[in-house]
């Protein structure tokens, strides 16, 4: 397990060549194919995502999107054997490229899990753990990032008397949004979202729901979910994939209620998947 | 059971097919053979019980005679008595001190200088042995590519399965003349050979326990840690290695206890002289080498003889808390890492 | 916010952890090289044939040899049977809230733990003293037969140390059996005996294997246990019955290094002697790995 294992990478413009024309968006993938070893994952994958807005990443269980959404922190980069085609491009430059430090890359481009992991420390060493090994020292500083991220993160008010205790003391809603507090310390431009609602009830999807909803207007969201009607509650664009195709993208509304492909209105109107 | 299978019964009488019948009849008698072995499957159960049990009961019955053996008049001195046990000598001549010389005019039992022994012995073993094996686990389960984790790994059972007695072989052979040429000592068989040369029979068992605790830490966690832009070194020395430390523990604990009852190792590197002090330098005789240096020439019956078992009592209870608490505090370890991020 | 100073602190803490793990894998092939250089040589089929000759200082070992494999064999056929069925009765029979189960789990794990010594203690306090003289007492009127230390008493006292490693390999291979198959079997009628024998414990042959060939390895290399229930040091002739005494290797080595008048002499065949002992545990221990990679292999292709 190594962050920046070494992968092959090939661009279409050449390794160090003049990037193709791009629409200047935060985050834009283009004509990305993915490989695992022999087996190929994603097929010619263009798609942009940008800044006050919040793209779903949507389709059934197996057909590419967490692993596109790995793709643009290259946590990917951690299973061996891979291979990327294509470039993907973070303010209009790969990230791919071998000048790229891929631990920045992770400090910019932040993820929240699936399944809430937060660390078996306390609360505030959890969300102080990122900018801690990014050099901040000073105390004071620390309580303020701890604090401003938990209000961001809609937990501060629920948590900053027991600062000090086990955050896996809290309730799996809350383990979340600690999470999400914690991707917010290091001041990330980026933040994917991997099915983040997915392990929680009702209430505390409608927290997280609206968390993103809050957080859109200063970051670039990201979100995967197989949740169709989240989809449509939290985001302004939508990607549908289906077995590692992107069949389209477009404005969440129009892919909600005009789509331009048949297999997306099949996904939508649930006749399968 | 017999009639179970009509069927095949009837085209078994039908074909004039003896022996099938035979066959269907005979499962009747097998219940009772079947509900034999399963008593036996129990009773073998009970016998891994009942063994730990006899252990304590047998070589207690040896030594406890100790309680309430009067000893034949005009033989007081040798009677072994509580103090005698813990307390020192006092002599005429000499300033008091802590002996054991149980072959003399008045044999002295005192258990001092085998557990000064036994300590310095260990002490030396788990200072040498416990840095090693807990860095080696490290690195081999978070920083090392797979094929030097595939040398390390095996290269450490080797180790395991190296018989003391060919340790002890080396360390008295080879490791005590290197010691005494290397440090200018005075005495080629000491603690320090004993202990180095124990310190290798223990690496393997806290390798091994500090591994498993390493490689339970959940992916999750170096997961979320390299999302957050943590690289190797920073994930394992501030998530990975934290979590892991009360795993790592209980796994010297278990070394240490270990490196207590360990025997042929010690009796033939430590120079086998019941010294009391804190030299370490020095010759030493732990609890378990005197059992096997002087079992064989005692008594059957005498004080000797039966202060011997009651060492080896000692030496059974000691392992027995260390082992049962060491296992409770893994067992408990790992309960509480899964049940945790099972939510 | 960029972290400077953690970069060389991080590499040369690996550097270390390297370091520590490469030590071991050197230490380990200094041990092993020092008794190949000076144990090879003397390892000649004269020497794994005859018996110690001029007091120690020739000949060959032997008497040790058949002493450690009369020894290991009397050992495995008493703890196979009672490993495995005490492995059966943990994970075929045992419910899971079982308190005696629980029992023997811990009484298991103890006995893993016990001192190799303290083992040699009960074999004396139990087998040699107890059952011993109570066998002379019944059956031979008081003479000394069974009463002193004989190859069988050091056997059965090698059975108890090594009968963890037999519950634990014969355990996992248990496990290792799908609950289909047994599920299969006992829909068809089987009774849950039948179905251990004739389809669970057939697929645990090589788990079993391993598990006595790990307990041979270990039982050849433990001297503490058998030095008072049974092993000398110079017999004339070879143990033919169970209540004889033996040589074996081990004991022999232990006390060829330290009771040799000169250790000079004796040096080279001391070596080849440890050189034996170590091959044959060797030999051992990676005959159970290749059968356990086979196994798993085969499972993984079923």
């Amino acid at each position: 397990m190594g962050a920046g294992t070494p992968i092959r990478v090939e661009t279409r413009a050449g390794q160090n060549g003049p990037t193709p024309a791009t629409s200047g968006a935060k985050i834009e993938a283009m004509h990305v194919d993915f490989f695992y070893g022999k087996t190929q994952a994603l097929y010619d994958v263009s798609l942009a995502a940008d800044t006050s807005r919040v793209t779903a990443l949507i389709g059934p269980s197996g057909c590419g999107k967490s692993t596109f959404l790995r793709l643009i922190n290259r946590m990917n980069d951690l299973i061996p054997g891979i291979r990327l085609e294509g470039s993907v491009l973070l303010d209009g430059e790969d990230i791919y490229a071998s000048s790229v430090d891929v631990v920045d890359l992770r400090r910019r481009v932040g993820m929240v899990f699936q399944r809430s992991n937060p660390f078996p420390k306390s609360i505030y060493d959890n969300v102080a753990y990122g900018p801690r090994i990014h050099g901040v020292r000073d105390r004071r500083t620390l309580d303020g990032i701890v604090e401003s991220t938990l209000e961001r993160a809609a937990l501060w008010g629920e948590v900053k008397d027991r600062l000090d205790s086990s955050a896996l003391a809290l309730s799996g809603g809350q383990q979340q949004r600690l999470c999400i507090a914690r991707a917010l310390a290091v001041e990330p431009e980026v933040l994917l979202m991997d099915e983040p609602a997915s392990a929680l009830d009702p209430l505390a999807t409608a927290k997280i729901e609206e968390l993103i909803h809050e957080l859109k207007e200063h970051y670039t969201i990201i979100i995967v979910t197989h949740n169709m009607q989240q989809a449509a509650r939290v985001s302004d664009m939508t990607a549908y994939f289906y077995l590692g195709h992107l069949i389209e993208f477009g404005p969440t509304v129009q892919i909600f209620t005009n789509p331009e492909r048949q297999e997306t209105e099949d996904y939508i109107t649930g006749r399968f998947g | 059971m017999a009639g179970v299978l009509p069927e095949a019964a009837r085209i078994a009488r039908a074909t004039g097919a003896a022996r099938s019948e035979r066959v269907i009849a005979r499962s009747r008698l097998s219940r009772l053979a079947e509900r034999i072995v399963e008593g036996g499957v129990f009773l073998s159960a009970w016998i891994a019980i009942l063994v730990i049990f006899l252990i304590f009961v047998f070589i207690g019955r040896e030594a406890l005679p100790l309680l309430w053996d009067t000893p034949q008049p005009g033989l007081e001195a040798e009677a072994v008595t509580l103090d005698r046990l813990v307390g020192p000598t006092y002599y005429s001549d000499r300033p008091p001190a802590y002996v054991w010389q149980p072959v003399s005019t008045v044999p002295k039992y005192n258990l001092v200088p085998l557990v000064v022994g036994t300590l310095k012995a260990t002490v030396v073993a788990v200072l040498f042995a416990a840095p090693l094996a807990i860095l080696a686990a490290i690195f081999s389960s978070e920083f090392a590519p797979r094929w030097l984790r595939e040398i390390i790994k095996p290269t450490i059972e080797l180790l395991a399965g190296l018989p003391s007695v060919v340790l002890g072989f080396f360390a008295l052979m080879v490791l005590a003349s290197w010691l005494q040429d290397l440090l200018g000592l005075t005495f080629r068989l000491n603690a320090l050979n004993a202990g180095i040369a124990l310190g290798l029979a223990v690496i393997p068992i806290i390798f091994t326990v500090s591994e498993d605790a390493l490689t339970a830490v959940p992916n999750s966690y170096r997961e979320a840690s390299y999302a957050l832009g943590a690289n190797q070194w920073e994930t394992a020395s501030r998530i990975v290695v934290p979590a892991a430390v009360p795993g790592m523990f209980a796994g010297v604990v278990l070394g240490f206890g270990r490196a207590v009852g360990e025997t042929m190792v010690v009796l033939m590197a430590s120079g086998n002289a019941a010294i009391t002090s804190w030299n370490f330098v020095e010759p030493v005789r732990t609890l378990s080498a005197t059992i096997a240096a002087e079992l064989g020439e005692v008594v059957f019956g005498s004080p000797h003889y039966r202060v011997l078992f009651l060492i080896g009592i000692l030496l059974f209870a000691f392992t027995f808390v260390v082992n049962l608490s060491g296992e409770l505090y893994v067992r408990r370890l790992k309960e509480r890492l899964e049940g945790r991020t099972a939510g | 916010m960029r972290r400077l100073g953690s970069q060389p602190i991080g590499l040369f803490f690996i550097a270390l952890s390297a370091l520590a793990a490469l030590s071991v894998v050197l230490i380990l092939a200094i041990i092993l090289g020092q008794i190949v250089h000076e144990g090879w040589g003397g390892i000649t089929w004269a020497f794994l044939s005859s018996a110690p000759d001029k007091g120690m200082r020739g000949g060959g070992v032997w008497p040790a040899l058949f002493g450690t494999f009369a020894l290991v064999i009397l050992m495995t056929i008493a703890v196979v049977p009672l490993g495995v069925l005490t492995a059966i009765y943990l994970f075929e029979y045992a419910r899971p809230d079982s308190r005696l189960a629980r029992a023997v789990n811990v009484a298991v794990a103890n006995l893993a733990g016990v001192p190799a010594i303290v083992f040699g203690l009960f074999g004396l306090g139990f087998f040699v003293n107890f059952v011993g003289r109570n066998i002379d007492r019944l059956l031979y009127g008081g003479e000394l037969a069974y009463g002193q230390p004989a190859i069988l008493w050091a056997s059965l006292t090698l059975a108890l140390l090594t009968l963890p490693v037999v519950i634990v390999t014969t355990g996992e291979a248990l496990r290792a059996v799908p609950m289909v198959a047994r599920e299969a079997s006992l829909a068809l009628g089987a009774t849950k005996w039948q179905t251990i024998l004739k389809v669970v414990l057939p697929q645990c042959t090589s788990g079993i294997l391993t598990g006595a060939i790990l307990a041979v390895s270990r039982g050849a290399g433990e001297v503490a246990p058998i030095m008072f229930t049974g092993a000398a040091y110079f017999l004339p002739s070879l143990p033919t019955r169970l209540n004889h005494q033996f040589m074996e290797l081990g004991y022999h080595i232990y006390v060829l290094t330290t009771q040799s008048p000169n250790v000079e002499e004796t040096k080279p065949i001391l070596y080849s002697t440890v050189l034996v002992l170590l091959l044959l545990t060797f030999a051992l221990n990676a005959a159970a790995i290749v059968i356990r990679a086979r196994f798993r292999a085969s499972v993984r292709t079923a």
